[in-house]
């Protein structure tokens, strides 16, 4: 009996030592970097580009500031980004995710590659026949925010990071109920 | 209340005379002053701190009266009971004294569920009378108030939609006049509460409470969420101003007005920073590209008393730091910090100053 409790009382610690790992999910920056997005340079999608060679660091300042725990591992970002989808208008014209006016993002195709980097990529720059440039109009968290958040909308982050309900009527599953695509680039 | 401190001075310790003495100082201070609700300007705050008063004065005679018995129970020398002897207390109860007593407490009894119906039906008639609806919808001002984490956004309804008028974290009204809420809320559950004026009306997203209001004394006044809305739910807080009709009137077509037009190079140097930088994204200046609905209306900032939902004086300096770093003054808020050349942030200065 005794040595009943004292397993019991072992195991309880044991899960309370574990919960600890859990901290990290929802922890939030409030002293984010003041960088307006104006500096980052277009995220290549491939080393082929007319005219002369690129020196080896261009495009490596936007994927140097990306890391994966602090945006695509994390709830809060997660669901930063999901406020901002909606606040800065970009369901405007890629609905909640299923597209409209602009393509779908919660399927399994990419045109403009679908790495954070390149996403960043394509909302700072804007994309032929519609995606505006938010060159400048954007900090550079808020950006990864968003791009984490798209990646989200095709089952591509942590089930238990990415967001479980939206604040209003959603004719779709949660994102966090999204079963992963295979990325296909065209 | 300082005869009786200065009486208990004598006997006790000065220190914690002092400590009395101080303590009701600062009690008594809070009674007046721009937010507090036993300082009314207006019927239904009136009625409200004649029912706190009410039940201030009844509960502190019902508490003398309790201590008094409780002393008098604890000090008094018990009498001896007619058939005591050596061997010992007799416990039986003696039939005069039985009744004696039961008289006592049925008068006790009886003497406190009239007391507590005298303060329910009182309360019941205040929240009854400030409640019931006692204007007419035409003279009525309506308003609509928007709670966000962590400040207000402030709509004048009006039939013609290029007469209302949009702020932020600032009411103005006419003295005299009923004034009708409309709150709801953006995100989480906040409460309107401006304690010079009325009680307080919880906003909740998805759904409107309607509350109003009339103010009978001029003056500036300053209204607070109610309801634990966040981490900076304590800075969350507006200004309301009561104001004659004329000058009410003056204020609501200033208000109309576009942001004017830069007057200086330098003005002009700052709306093109305000345009080509995150501000737009969120702000809206009247007159220009920027309609974001995210943050607060900018068009009128210049007017502003006070930045971030009454967190701090809005001054030119107070304004850099906000434009720059907002974290720092607000830790928590959605409005990011922003990385201006100082050129360009002197410049937004300038333009943002002169938005009136």
């Amino acid at each position: 009996m005794k040595g009943l409790r004292r397993i019991t009382t072992a195991l309880i610690f044991v899960a309370l030592g574990l919960s600890l790992f859990a901290c990290d999910r929802e922890a939030r920056k409030f002293r984010v970097e003041p960088s307006a997005s104006k500096r980052s340079p277009a995220q290549p999608m491939s080393d082929l580009q007319p005219g002369p060679k690129l020196p080896p660091n261009e495009g490596k300042d936007a994927r140097s500031q990306y890391s994966k725990d602090e945006y695509e591992e994390n709830a809060y970002a997660l669901a930063e980004g999901k406020r901002l989808f909606n606040l800065y208008n970009c369901s405007g014209c890629h609905s909640q995710g299923g597209g409209g006016m602009g393509p779908p993002l919660m399927d399994d195709k990419w045109l403009y590659g679908g790495s954070p980097e390149q996403i960043y990529t394509t909302i700072l720059a804007g994309r032929p026949n519609g995606m505006p440039s938010f060159r400048g109009k954007l900090p550079d968290f808020q950006v990864w925010q968003l791009a984490a958040y798209v990646r989200s909308l095709s089952g591509q982050v942590p089930k238990d990071a990415a967001p479980s309900r939206a604040d209003h009527l959603q004719g779709k599953k949660p994102e966090n109920r999204k079963e992963p695509e295979q990325m296909k680039q065209q | 209340m300082s005869i009786i401190a200065t009486k208990l001075c004598a006997h006790r310790s000065s220190i914690f005379c002092c400590l009395l003495l101080a303590a009701c100082c600062s009690l008594l201070s809070g009674c007046a002053g721009v937010q507090s609700a036993v300082d009314p300007a207006g019927p239904q705050a009136g009625s409200i701190s004649g029912l706190w008063w009410l039940m201030l004065y009844t509960l502190s005679a019902v508490f003398v009266i309790v201590i008094c018995f409780v002393l008098v129970a604890a000090f008094r020398r018990r009498r001896p009971l007619s058939g005591e002897s050596a061997d010992g207390p007799d416990t039986r109860p003696e039939a005069e004294q039985e009744r004696r007593m039961s008289r006592t407490v049925i008068a006790g009894v009886a003497l406190t569920i009239l007391i507590l119906f005298v303060l329910l039906v009182s309360s019941y008639l205040t929240g009854r009378k400030i409640y019931s609806a006692g204007y007419s919808a035409q003279g009525a001002l309506m308003i609509e108030v928007t709670g966000h984490q962590w400040w207000w956004d402030v709509r004048y309804n009006d039939p013609s939609p290029s007469r209302m008028v949009t702020t932020a974290n600032e009411i103005h009204i006419p003295v005299g006049r009923a004034v009708v809420f409309r709150l709801t809320s953006a995100d989480v559950i906040h409460s309107f509460w401006i304690p010079n004026l009325h009680g307080k009306m919880d906003l909740i997203p998805g759904h409107y409470t309607n509350i109003w209001i009339k103010a009978d004394r001029a003056g500036t006044y300053r209204g607070q969420c109610a309801e634990f809305c966040g981490y900076q739910h304590a800075h969350m807080a507006f200004t309301v101003v009561v104001e004659p009709e004329e000058q009410y009137r003056a204020w609501y077509e200033s208000q109309l007005r576009s942001a004017p037009q830069p007057s200086t190079p330098q003005q002009a140097r700052g709306q093109e920073v305000f345009l080509s930088s995150p501000c737009i994204m969120c702000h809206r200046v009247q007159g220009t590209d920027a309609g974001g609905r995210a943050g607060p209306d900018l068009t009128h900032i210049g007017t502003r008393p006070t930045l971030g939902a009454g967190t701090v004086e809005n001054t030119r300096g107070n304004l850099a730091g906000w434009v720059i770093d907002p974290q720092k003054i607000k830790p928590g808020i959605r409005m990011p910090p922003n990385n201006l050349e100082p050129q360009d942030l002197q410049a937004l200065l300038d333009y943002l100053q002169s938005l009136k």
